[in-house]
């Protein structure tokens, strides 16, 4: 084996380990790269003096070279990286900028408009009419359990009404115990079960929130969105205390022209439901290719409360009632701005997001 | 749900227009999303007989057709290749109108006069069929210029297409929807005409039927048809099943379908022949159990699946040799199927619990009309019923045929319909409205509810097919809303409530207008982003760590929620680059995730069915991130907008501190906490964006320092942890106050706002103190910089003498100098 080509392989690695460890900058580095691993190489030669061998002999020096080559390799690629991250650590401590020393008067700031999101005033001016109405704000989870965003509102597992939602399962828990929430309503039955724990019924509370379904998003569909809820449980509510409510709010967001109509529709928490629908803000009642030739549009839904939600959260149905309705914030923004492709509200054009005030 | 208005009214009488219809559709709650007129605008359409077919020049996708619809050969070109010589098919001769408004006139095409056109079932309306012409031999004995509606005896209808609640498969039927029509109109309800079994031959001599789960199956009936033969429905039969969506396919499956349309019940009609012992048993499937469906699918049967809950039933309908034949309610197998040669049929009707309908459906991902019906529960007492009006349609077309005696009526377990106890009170507590109790009566009655007199109101017994009543008091609101919804929601007055609390915000609700004003006002653009992103993008910033994972998202990009809004705004701005309107501040005011393994306190809430487990959930954490992007934006004025944001909020002092080690997503060396001296509590973050981050997610170049400003607002909104300046207020001096400048020369490491802090507390006679210059290098040792102020001092007493701001600034000094800041 003396005669091998490869005799001294061990001390020429060594040899090229010890020069790797001694470049200090990248540059002389990369310049070296020829010479210690590429076609300058000890290995390139040697590869080339191996055609000499018997092929037994030849087969299991290249696997000899091939290894010494791969320490050599890494030894290499190490050092760039150690290097690299020096380097880029000397640029990050030259670029070093301790904040606390802002000098403010140095800082000059050009004064331009800012517009809030389309969502966000819509939200507020919502907001803000159910305030005036009496109504506080509550606020809940995006991440919901199974329990809240459907079985204490009366939809237990397997009831072909889950299919009503599309919903995103998160990989948490048993499968499909843990959602985006699909609707606004689990909100309701936190606030519910609080009230009852602190003993602080009744409710008049509005819950505005983003909620998600797996909806494959087109001009009219996102796969998020915001729904706004209101709830009241008090004492002596009625179908017809509902109705008012509705028609107060309908009258204050939309204008006095604007009226609202409750016909019957079907949720699992609310006994009895009604979809409720105003006059055509396009038209104003009188038929238009928006509200199909009705006069009219649908907006959301509502209904009293079902007294197995009240059973849910631990609510005496003999002695409070109550209701509830949800519809959706987004819908509100795009009738009032005529907004004929909701995928602008998440594209973020600047040219778009100027227009809001 | 499609349903016809002809059909409608063999039900109950009904004079209304289509229109009138539809409104008082629309207020029962039975929506009509659409209203088709069929059979219409086919006046001048005839039966023409083909005669011969020519190639026409150049021409590969029309051809030359000759017909005799009566008045000799007509020559016409036409585009469907799916007839030959000797069919007979659908003309529109020149001057007709289509159902469509299309008038037909003469036309030439590549040279050829066309004198009329040939038409194919959706051109005529007469069903979704585009593939060819009508092929009109099968259906008719086909007389040449015969008119076509003369030929199909096609009456014109008005199909309403009504979306049926889930709470509601009573009226997911012909009958259903004209009971409730007949009961707000208060009119009679047509029972439809029912055979009778016309054989001695008593059933069970010949077959038998058995429940082994009376759980899963409740209710099974199988009548025995013989004397029967395959062969075409009448085709009026036919023409109503097309107009609500289904395929006529033979007179044994239309009769099934027809009933199922008809009066809301699925039946399955068996060729006898090939069912062993002519037996029919339903029961669980078992582990290892397969079934081949009508679809082609080998089925795998008693598998647990995903769903919550979902441990794998299936009921199945066997045969006597105790061989899988279909999964019940669903669909049938192949095996046993109708075939062309079938005499004798087996027909199952029956009534399955609807929860184990439900999951065998979306376990197997098969649907049908049959299934749709069953997992919404249809009406346990109606399989007698359905089967003889089924006999009723087939001996239509097959006058001979023999319905055995006494068919086979095996019962399972069935729901007890409730009897609710409804007090007069009770609908005027729930609706606010008193309705007469001879309404009342007259609406439950109509609904088929067997009311009594109660103590003090009515004693109300859902029918059957009522799955939707409930017991109890539960019950009692499902019977107000049919009160209601009968009586019309419109008639009950409105009235608003009043209540003695005033609404508002929650302190937190403010904080977060607040917030977005402060950031409107300097000049951002408020952004919405998308909350759930890419693997690629949290392992940017986060690679390895838990995430929050969606399991069945829309899109891969789309299936781990956000763990920070840094990312995406950073690609909003550079999406805005590219359009060249990108010099702007973006922020967003949006909830983070964190995974529970990772959170300090994951959140703990119920779940599971009946909320008996407590699951871990994500934290979620609001923030206000604003990305500064203009074209001279960096730190700096990230630092300055956050000055900004500090001053309106009303925060006591909060100071930015570098940071040895910034957080994921910022210039590592470029960052500050803002730190709460009062609670020492971190409020967010300010500084640059990683430059790696904006080159790993776009392509901006030349690449430009992004300010950065990430606000939590968890920590923000809570009291403890953000301290306010003091309500109170204080006059300042109204005499002159005297500035000075004073200069220190600090080691690196001491914060210029703790300095300020301390010259400002150092004396009673400072009124403000401000940074103003920041030198370091020639003149300074290593490890040092110069930090400059300036100091006012005033009182509220008297004008300061020289001396007294000469001991105060005295004083000021050696303050400093216990911090280790010498006067320069």
């Amino acid at each position: 084996m003396s005669s091998s080509p490869l005799s001294s392989l061990p001390e020429q690695t060594d040899e090229l380990l010890a020069s790797i460890a001694g470049f200090a900058t990248l540059d002389d580095l990369r310049d070296a790269e020829p010479a210690i691993t590429g076609k300058r190489s000890i290995f390139a030669s040697l590869q080339k003096s191996l055609g000499s061998l018997e092929p037994d002999e030849r087969r299991s020096a290249g696997a000899q070279l091939q290894e010494a080559r791969r320490v050599v390799v890494d030894a290499f690629d190490a050092r760039r990286q150690d290097l690299e991250r020096a380097a880029r650590r000397i640029v990050l401590e030259a670029d070093r900028l301790d904040l606390g020393d802002v000098v403010e008067s140095d800082v000059s700031w050009a004064l331009t408009a800012g517009h809030p999101g389309l969502v966000a005033i819509t939200q507020q001016e919502l907001e803000d009419v159910f305030v005036a109405m009496g109504f506080n704000v509550a606020e809940g989870p995006e991440v919901e359990t199974d329990w809240y965003n459907f079985e204490a509102l009366n939809i237990p597992p397997a009831h072909p009404a889950r299919g009503m939602w599309d919903t995103f399962y998160i990989d948490l828990g048993e499968p499909e115990t843990v959602v985006l929430r699909t609707h606004t309503s689990p909100s309701q039955i936190h606030l519910m079960e609080h009230a009852v724990a602190t003993n602080t019924l009744p409710i008049h509370a509005v819950m505005p929130g983003r909620c998600y379904r797996r909806d494959t998003p087109d001009a009219s569909h996102l796969y998020s969105f915001h729904q706004i809820e209101g709830l009241i449980v008090d004492r002596g509510i009625t179908f017809g205390d509902l109705a008012g409510v509705i028609e107060t709010f309908t009258h204050a967001y939309f204008g006095s022209d604007i009226s609202s109509r409750l016909r019957p529709g079907y949720f699992p928490f609310t006994e009895p439901s009604a979809e409720f629908e105003i006059t055509c803000t396009i038209c104003r009642g009188e038929g238009c290719r928006t509200c199909s030739f009705t006069g009219w549009i649908e907006l959301g839904g509502c209904g009293m409360l079902d007294p197995a939600v009240l059973a849910a959260v631990g609510i005496d149905a003999e002695e409070w009632s109550g209701f509830a309705f949800g519809f959706g914030i987004d819908r509100c923004a795009q009738m009032r701005h005529q907004l004929n492709d909701m995928r602008a509200l998440t594209e973020n054009d600047t040219r778009f997001l100027e227009q809001l005030s | 749900v499609k349903i016809s208005l002809t059909w409608l009214r063999e039900f109950v009488d009904l004079p209304e227009t289509p229109d009138e219809l539809r409104s008082i559709l629309d207020d029962l709650g039975l929506v009509v999303e659409g209203i088709e007129r069929v059979g219409e605008g086919l006046e001048k359409i005839v039966v023409a007989r083909v005669d011969e077919i020519h190639a026409i020049k150049g021409a590969d996708r029309i051809r030359l057709v000759v017909v005799d619809a009566g008045d000799g050969p007509l020559e016409i070109v036409c585009g469907a290749m799916n007839f030959e010589v000797g069919n007979y098919v659908p003309l529109a001769p020149v001057g007709a109108v289509l159902p469509d408004g299309m008038e037909i006139a003469e036309r030439s095409m590549r040279g050829v006069i066309s004198h009329g056109m040939l038409c194919s079932p959706r051109e005529l309306h007469l069903s979704d069929d585009h593939q060819g012409l009508m092929i009109l031999d099968d259906l008719i004995e086909p007389s040449v210029g015969e008119r076509l509606v003369d030929a199909l005896e096609i009456t014109s209808d008005v199909i309403f297409d009504i979306s049926v609640e889930g709470n509601r498969p009573d009226a997911w039927s012909i009958e259903g929807v004209a009971r409730d029509l007949a009961t707000r109109l208060r009119r009679p309800l047509k029972a439809p005409a029912l055979a009778t079994p016309r054989s001695t031959t008593p059933s069970d001599s010949v077959a038998s039927a058995g429940i082994d789960d009376p759980d899963v199956c409740g209710h099974l009936t199988v009548s025995v048809i013989r004397a029967l033969s395959v062969v075409p429905s009448p085709l009026w039969v036919q023409e109503r099943l097309r107009n609500a969506g289904m395929r006529p396919i033979s007179n044994i499956v239309d009769a099934s379908n027809f009933v199922m349309l008809e009066l809301g019940q699925p039946t399955h009609p068996y060729d006898a022949s090939r069912v062993a012992r002519q037996t029919l048993r339903a029961r669980r499937a078992r582990p290892g159990e397969t079934l081949t469906t009508l679809d082609g699918v080998e089925r795998q049967l008693a598998i647990p699946g995903r769903g919550l809950g979902d441990t794998g039933e299936d009921c199945v309908i066997v045969d006597g040799d105790d061989h899988v034949l279909g999964l019940a309610g669903i669909m049938g197998g192949a095996s046993s199927e109708i075939a062309d040669t079938t005499t004798e049929v087996l027909l199952e009707a029956a009534y399955f619990d609807p929860m184990t309908i439900a999951r065998s459906s979306k376990r197997h991902g098969l649907r049908s009309e049959a299934s749709h019906r069953n997992e919404r529960g249809v009406d346990p007492e109606l399989a007698l019923r359905a089967a003889a009006r089924f006999v009723e349609i087939l001996s239509l077309s097959v006058p001979e045929l023999e319905w055995l005696k006494d068919p086979l009526d095996v019962w399972g377990v069935v729901p007890t319909p409730p009897t609710l106890a409804i007090r007069d009170q009770d609908v005027e507590r729930l609706l606010g409205i008193k309705i007469a109790r001879e309404d009342i009566i007259a609406i439950l009655e109509g609904m088929d509810f067997t009311v009594a007199a109660g103590d003090e109101g009515l004693d109300a017994t859902a029918p059957g097919r009522r799955p939707d009543i409930r017991e109890g008091t539960f019950g009692r609101a499902d019977v107000i809303e049919e009160i209601a919804r009968l009586y019309g929601y419109e008639r009950i007055p409105r009235h608003h409530p009043a209540w003695s609390e005033v609404g508002g915000l929650t302190a937190r609700q403010r904080l977060r207008r607040h917030l977005r004003q402060i950031a409107v006002d300097a000049g951002a653009l408020e952004a919405w982003t998308p909350s759930l992103g890419s693997d690629a993008d949290f392992d940017l910033l986060r690679s390895g760590e838990p995430r929050v994972r969606v399991t069945n998202p829309l899109a891969a990009d789309e299936s781990v929620l956000r763990a920070t809004l840094v990312t995406g705004l950073v690609r909003a701005w550079a999406r805005n680059v590219e359009r060249g309107t990108g010099d702007v501040i973006l922020a967003e005011i949006g909830v983070v995730f964190q995974h529970p393994s990772v959170s300090a306190r994951p959140r703990l809430v119920k779940g599971g069915v009946g909320g008996t487990l407590t699951l871990e959930l994500p934290r979620e954490n609001e923030r206000l991130t604003v990305v500064l992007g203009r074209p001279e934006d960096d730190a700096k004025s990230a630092v300055a907008l956050w000055n900004l944001i500090k001053g309106r909020l009303g925060l006591a002092d909060v100071v930015v501190r570098s940071l040895d080690e910034a957080p994921r997503g910022l210039h590592p060396t470029r960052a500050g906490a803002l730190v709460d001296r009062g609670s020492g509590a971190v409020l967010g973050f300010v500084g640059e964006v990683d430059a790696s981050l904006v080159n790993a997610i776009t392509s901006v170049s030349p690449l430009r320092r992004l300010g950065v400003i990430d606000l939590d607002l968890d920590a923000l909104a809570d009291p403890d942890l953000a301290t306010r300046r003091s309500l109170y207020v204080t006059v300042p001096s109204r005499y002159p106050s005297a500035a000075i400048d004073l200069a220190f020369v600090t080691p690196r490491g001491v914060n210029a706002a703790d300095l300020a802090d301390t010259l400002r507390h150092a004396s009673d006679l400072v009124e403000s103190v401000s940074l103003f210059d920041v030198y370091e290098g020639a003149g300074l040792p290593e490890g040092t910089r110069s930090l400059a102020y300036s100091v006012r001092f005033s009182s509220l007493e008297r004008t300061l003498s020289d001396a007294e701001i000469s001991d105060a600034r005295a004083t000021l000094i050696s303050a400093a100098a216990m911090i280790n800041a010498e006067l320069r």
